[in-house]
């Protein structure tokens, strides 16, 4: 590959310049950002963890090394098994959820219908809108006496009276995973019609000639030319919502406990409520590791990136 | 009367060729554009629907807001609310909307700049570590600041630039570095080499190819990963919370939950609020809402 690219680039006559030459030559264009990415990213996650190791007071002194202490207080911490559980629900739920409604939205904003462009314009809506103020109304429509959706629950006679679902842990929590599939189906859907624009009209025609089915055609042709989209996106959306803090924090956040917290927003809780930097730090590499774990899991067990 | 596009009539031809293999008449195809719009319409009420709730929220007073049991529509309408909060007790919103578009600008810029150079060198020239590189970049996208926010809290504290906007931009700059980076790499790899080598030939030097030739054949890539970039910046939240702590220099996603407290909530400055950041960034991405479905091929699915 690099043999081709130095003859179209070099006057013809010239040698190809060692390994290190066009590194050098490379390095300026990439300065920057690697600049950026070891300042920002690198530097931080290192002190991260190494703050993980330390004894840090709530004032922010460095009191001495902790060894793994901050570890085991972590696994002390009573609260953190129903954490974990939550956190594996939620990213699965969410994740799966939104992948299927995805498949269906994008089936159908793929079709020719009058109106159509108006229909995608609303689907974006909640891609563009901030997570925190979409998640705010949630909270305030969902609100057991004043909220807005709450009476139109009612009115349809779905509900005898206002229900608390922002009130107590469990249905808090559903209703912040049913919040957390909303903002991710727009991203999610314009992916996979991204990937539904890459399906050849003559092999679906030429299907439907030979007497296959709609959902035969669907299975056999478009979802296997559909499976690197959907690799992209349900990867983004594992790290969007494993990482998500507003949703939770809004629909939850006044609930007291930790019943309906994830890992993600439980490290904000020991920043932010309780100061225990040093704490927060090494949930924060426990955090990493699950994410990585389960990125890992899923790349290995579906292998969605492999060539058919 | 249904609007038909020449590529619509088309596919229809076509498609009606197989429906008439199958036993369809054109009827029950011109019902089936009806159910498709018909489901559409359902789709895009539900989309819009906590948006509605917002609007109409906005305009409402603060005692009917809170009233028991709600009102779908005002009683009153207040569009004054509009202009009363920007100045109450609860948040500095002028300060707020200001930080927001500095921040969102600086930001935006920065990526650009860094992004830009890295996507068309690593598109166009093979160099040894290019790959390192890119998965280096790719990895950022897994370090999300809600992950190292108490890492990045404790460096800008150790740095004395804690609760400045300069640690934001660098912060939102840094995370969407590799989107940026990925969707133009892609639209700059996708280019064909014959134009640069034509333009190289025409005795053109390097800079000037990239100017005039390269740059704007791949400019819809550009504005497309401008965009993404702007709009991340904008409703960024969970940095700016741990980061910003003086209320003039936060953002409006974190000074809207001043508006949320425990006994009295002023929901109709947080959805008025709302209405006003969310708008513009709604107008930018109805703008490239064509080109996202091309802009997310190239970047996502290939």
């Amino acid at each position: 590959m690099s043999e081709q690219n130095t003859q179209v680039q070099l006057p013809p006559g010239r040698s190809a310049p060692p390994a290190r030459r066009e590194l050098v030559r490379a390095l300026p264009w990439l300065l920057p950002a690697l600049t950026l990415i070891l300042t920002i990213v690198l530097f931080p996650a290192a002190y991260m963890v190494w703050t993980s190791s330390r004894d840090v007071s709530q004032a922010g002194v460095d009191r001495g090394s902790a060894g793994l202490d901050n570890f085991v207080a972590l696994l002390n911490f009573p609260a953190l098994g129903r954490v974990f559980t939550n956190t594996i629900i939620w990213v699965v739920g969410v994740v799966l959820v939104t992948l299927l409604i995805s498949l269906a939205l994008a089936q159908l904003l793929n079709q020719a219908f009058p109106g159509r462009r108006l229909v995608r314009l609303a689907v974006i809506v909640p891609w563009a809108a901030s997570v925190v103020m979409t998640s705010t109304v949630f909270y305030y429509a969902l609100d057991p006496f004043y909220g807005v959706f709450n009476q139109f629950l009612v009115d349809l006679g779905i509900l005898d009276a206002g229900f608390g679902f922002t009130r107590r842990p469990v249905p808090a929590f559903v209703v912040s995973m049913v919040v957390a599939v909303f903002v991710s189906l727009p991203f999610t859907t314009y992916t996979i019609l991204a990937g539904l624009q890459t399906v050849p009209d003559d092999i679906v025609e030429a299907a439907r000639m030979d007497g296959a089915g709609p959902g035969r055609i669907y299975r056999r042709i478009v979802l296997p030319i559909l499976r690197p989209a959907i690799a992209v996106a349900v990867l983004i959306n594992i790290i969007n919502v494993f990482n998500s803090l507003p949703i939770l924090r809004t629909m939850t956040g006044s609930i007291p406990g930790y019943d309906a917290d994830t890992t993600t927003t439980l490290i904000f809780k020991y920043v932010q409520q309780d100061r225990q930097v040093d704490l927060a730090s090494a949930l924060s590499v426990v955090n990493f590791l699950i994410v990585l774990a389960v990125i890992g899991i899923y790349l290995a067990a579906l292998r969605p990136m492999r060539d058919e | 009367m249904v609007t038909t596009t020449p590529e619509t009539t088309g596919r229809r031809a076509g498609a009606s060729a197989a429906d008439a293999h199958r036993g369809f008449r054109p009827r029950s195809r011109h019902g089936r554009r009806w159910t498709r719009t018909t489901a559409g319409v359902v789709v895009a009420l539900v989309f819009l629907a906590p948006y509605l709730v917002m609007l109409i929220g906005s305009v409402k007073r603060h005692a009917e807001i809170l009233r028991i049991p709600p009102t779908y529509l005002p009683t009153e309408w207040i569009p004054s609310n509009y202009l009363t909060m920007w100045s109450t007790p609860e948040a500095p919103l002028p300060y707020n909307l200001a930080s927001t578009l500095i921040i969102s600008l600086c930001g935006t810029v920065l990526v650009l700049a860094v992004a830009l150079p890295a996507a068309y060198y690593t598109a166009k020239h093979p160099f040894p570590g290019r790959a390192v590189f890119l998965l280096l970049v790719l990895a950022t996208q897994m370090l999300q600041p809600t992950v190292l926010a108490p890492g990045l809290f404790r460096q800008f504290l150790a740095l004395g630039i804690d609760d400045t906007w300069l640690a934001m931009i660098l912060v939102n700059a840094a995370f969407n570095l590799s989107f940026a980076v990925w969707i133009m790499h892609s639209f700059f790899a996708g280019l064909p080499k014959e134009i640069d080598e034509a333009a190289l030939v025409d005795g053109a030097s390097k800079l000037q190819t990239l100017r005039h030739v390269t740059l704007p054949l791949v400019w819809p890539g550009i504005v497309t990963a401008i965009i993404f970039t702007f709009i991340a910046c904008w409703n960024e939240f969970a940095a700016s919370l741990v980061i910003l702590t003086t209320a003039e220099n936060q953002p409006l996603s974190v000074a809207i939950t001043k508006f949320v407290g425990q006994y009295d909530s002023a929901w109709h400055y947080v959805f008025a609020v709302s209405i006003v950041s969310i708008v513009p960034v709604v107008i930018l991405f109805a703008l490239v809402e064509k080109r996202l479905v091309a802009g997310l091929t190239a970047g996502a699915v290939k």
